[in-house]
């Protein structure tokens, strides 16, 4: 059989398809497959390529810090609250504690929260950049995600600098209630501050955003990029068929989709993100 | 409508069937009302029982009682004087959310809140008091207003959660929530909050941004509906008992958080047992409130908003 043959000859790929636990931000190994078209991609080819499928342009999904070396000059940065960890307000329990969970997410991913903020030059300007990392519990907003998020815009402010931020999250994380509902309100809130400063805040949008970070500061950008064929939308596909009772369009929350309705500016192929953040961002700091 | 018991209210039921009986029987007079009244008092401290040590699912149950008041109640029995106000101006107008100009003791007021209808006919015209993007843009289309008149924004929440359709979706449910979110953190005028049924997720947070946030004794608030919760967690809708309480979406949890400012009682058994009662607590409440603001000027107001916004899981 095919599977099993490659299994052998390309075991990094194919286990770190199968669980979900592997600790690297994309699946390591020699080859691995597109999520999109299933072609066996050499890796350095890939890393190269910045994990842009070479067959069939699928944009593959990233972790946070490894976007980050796409984005700063020398991949030089300052992280901002790097330190600041998640609260467990409610002594949330399912079948496991809110606590035990974050522990896990901290030892898979390595991280300490959803969203990692920094500082520093992108073609020499200097920005500050926000990142979710959707490995971290579905780059799921709590407290913590919200507070990052309002240092990095805090710090914007102070550096006179523009702010990014790259978005991809599963919504509010459901294990703070109230508390994660309410960051919302408050990363709406801060970005007023950017605005009253007039220092531009672009959105850029990456597979998927959903609920209470699309309903917030992904969706208010002085301009909304998206990747391409990111998935992004107030509620869930599933939750929407299952009211409707109506199987869903072709492309439906996808950003051509976006686009058409002109709910984002622009769709930005990977390759070029970086220049065209520069691009329009030295057009808009130029007063 | 005949008279819903939730199930826990079952020992009160009882008791007035009994007096049912009694009003029908052929007994002494005398000795009849004796026992009515008895039973009565019996009601009432049953009532008091049971509502002193609801749990937090029974809670939500009140909150969806099927004769607990709604906006348009509280409309017609705390203000004067209501113009409803209709559209967005752009693609509709979506009757989950009603809006318009009131009176408050002789003070012009905006209004805006969710409507779930109250028979089968007008909970299909109000979609069961979930939202669409032009409710919301209606809303801040009517924020703007009381800003640009400078008028006190009175709102009162009560939605399952804003509607997850496929023109939902198209006409950008995200952006019109998240721009009433920065809309309302700095809209400059006096802003009160009331939380009066079911607060749920992004949809009820839409309207839900202001000075002075209040729920009422039986109403919850959360990121999500029990039942998203429980299918989202524990990927189970059966289990939306178990994600209310750990949630904690009821009043008295979430003023301990400091996420709310004021819970407003509500009469013995529920604001549905007194309609009156319950307009009268929350119209004491807005008063309270508006006099409090009224004294302070726009820019110390807006000032306290952010800080508050911001103390939100301040770690
Ligand atoms: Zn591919």
């Amino acid at each position: 059989m095919v599977k099993s043959w490659f299994n052998r000859i390309l075991p990094s790929f194919a286990r770190a398809h199968k669980k979900d636990d592997k600790k690297s931000p994309v699946p390591q190994g020699l080859w691995q497959s597109c999520p999109n078209c299933k072609e066996i991609l050499y890796g350095p080819d890939l890393e190269a390529n910045l994990y842009v499928c070479m067959n069939c342009d699928h944009h593959i999904r990233i972790g946070a810090r490894h976007r980050l070396t796409y984005l700063f000059d020398e991949n030089k940065y300052s992280e901002i609250s790097a330190d600041t960890e998640a609260k467990d307000w409610l002594s949330f329990k399912d079948s496991k504690k809110y606590k035990d969970r974050l522990s896990e997410a901290k030892n898979k991913v390595e991280e300490k929260e959803a969203l990692i903020c920094a500082h520093g030059k992108l073609n020499s300007m200097d920005v500050v950049i926000a990142v979710f990392e959707f490995r971290f519990m579905g780059g799921s907003m709590g407290s913590v995600v919200g507070q990052k998020f309002v240092d990095a815009v805090n710090k914007a402010i102070e550096l006179k600098a523009p702010f990014i931020c790259f978005s991809t999250s599963g919504g509010a994380r459901m294990q703070e209630s109230l508390f994660s509902l309410f960051q919302m309100a408050r990363t709406s809130a801060v970005l007023n501050k950017l605005k009253e400063e007039k220092i531009p805040y672009i959105s850029v949008m990456t597979d998927p955003i959903y609920g209470g970070v699309s309903a917030s500061l992904a969706m208010l950008g002085d301009i909304n990029i998206a990747e391409p064929k990111a998935q992004v939308g107030f509620a869930g596909p599933r939750v929407i068929e299952d009211t409707v009772r109506v199987k869903l369009p072709e492309g439906f929350q996808k950003s051509e989709f976006l686009l058409e309705h002109g709910l984002i500016d622009m769709i930005v192929h990977r390759s070029e993100i970086k220049d065209t953040l520069y691009n329009l961002l030295s057009k808009l700091s130029s007063n | 409508m005949a008279y819903t018991y939730l199930e826990f209210e079952k020992p009160i039921s009882d008791l007035e069937s009994k007096i049912e009986n009694l009003e029908t029987s052929t007994k002494n007079e005398n000795a009849v009302s004796k026992e009515i009244s008895d039973i009565s008092n019996q009601i009432e401290k049953t009532t008091k029982e049971i509502y002193s040590r609801l749990d937090i699912w029974q809670k939500v149950q009140v909150a969806r009682h099927p004769h607990r008041p709604h906006f348009s109640d509280y409309i017609e029995n705390i203000f004067t004087d209501f113009d409803e106000l209709h559209g967005d101006r752009t693609f509709g107008d979506d009757r989950a959310i009603i809006g318009g100009l009131a009176k408050f003791k002789n003070m012009p007021v905006v209004l805006l809140g969710h409507e779930k209808g109250k028979n089968t006919e007008d909970k299909l015209n109000r979609n069961f008091g979930m939202a669409q993007p032009e409710g919301y843009r209606k809303a801040e289309r009517l924020m703007k207003l009381a800003e640009n008149f400078n008028l006190p924004l009175i709102t009162f929440v009560d939605t399952p959660g804003a509607y997850p359709g496929i023109e939902s979706e198209e006409r950008g449910m995200s952006e019109a929530i998240a721009k009433n979110l920065s809309v309302l953190s700095n809209l400059k005028t006096r802003i009160i909050v009331i939380i009066s049924g079911e607060g749920g997720s992004g949809g009820a947070l839409a309207i839900g941004v202001g000075d002075h946030i209040c729920m009422l004794e039986y109403s919850i608030y959360a990121v999500a509906s029990p039942e998203a919760c429980a299918s989202i967690i524990w990927r189970d809708k059966s289990k939306a008992n178990e994600a209310a309480k750990a949630m904690k979406v009821d009043a008295e949890s979430l003023i301990k958080f400091g996420l709310i400012d004021e819970v407003i009682s509500e009469p013995l058994g529920g604001a549905h047992r007194d309609l009156g009662g319950s307009c009268n607590l929350i119209s004491d409440s807005i008063e309270k409130t508006l006099n409090d603001l009224n004294t302070q000027d726009i820019d110390e107001i807006l000032k306290k908003r952010y800080e508050k916004i911001m103390s939100y899981g301040l770690v």
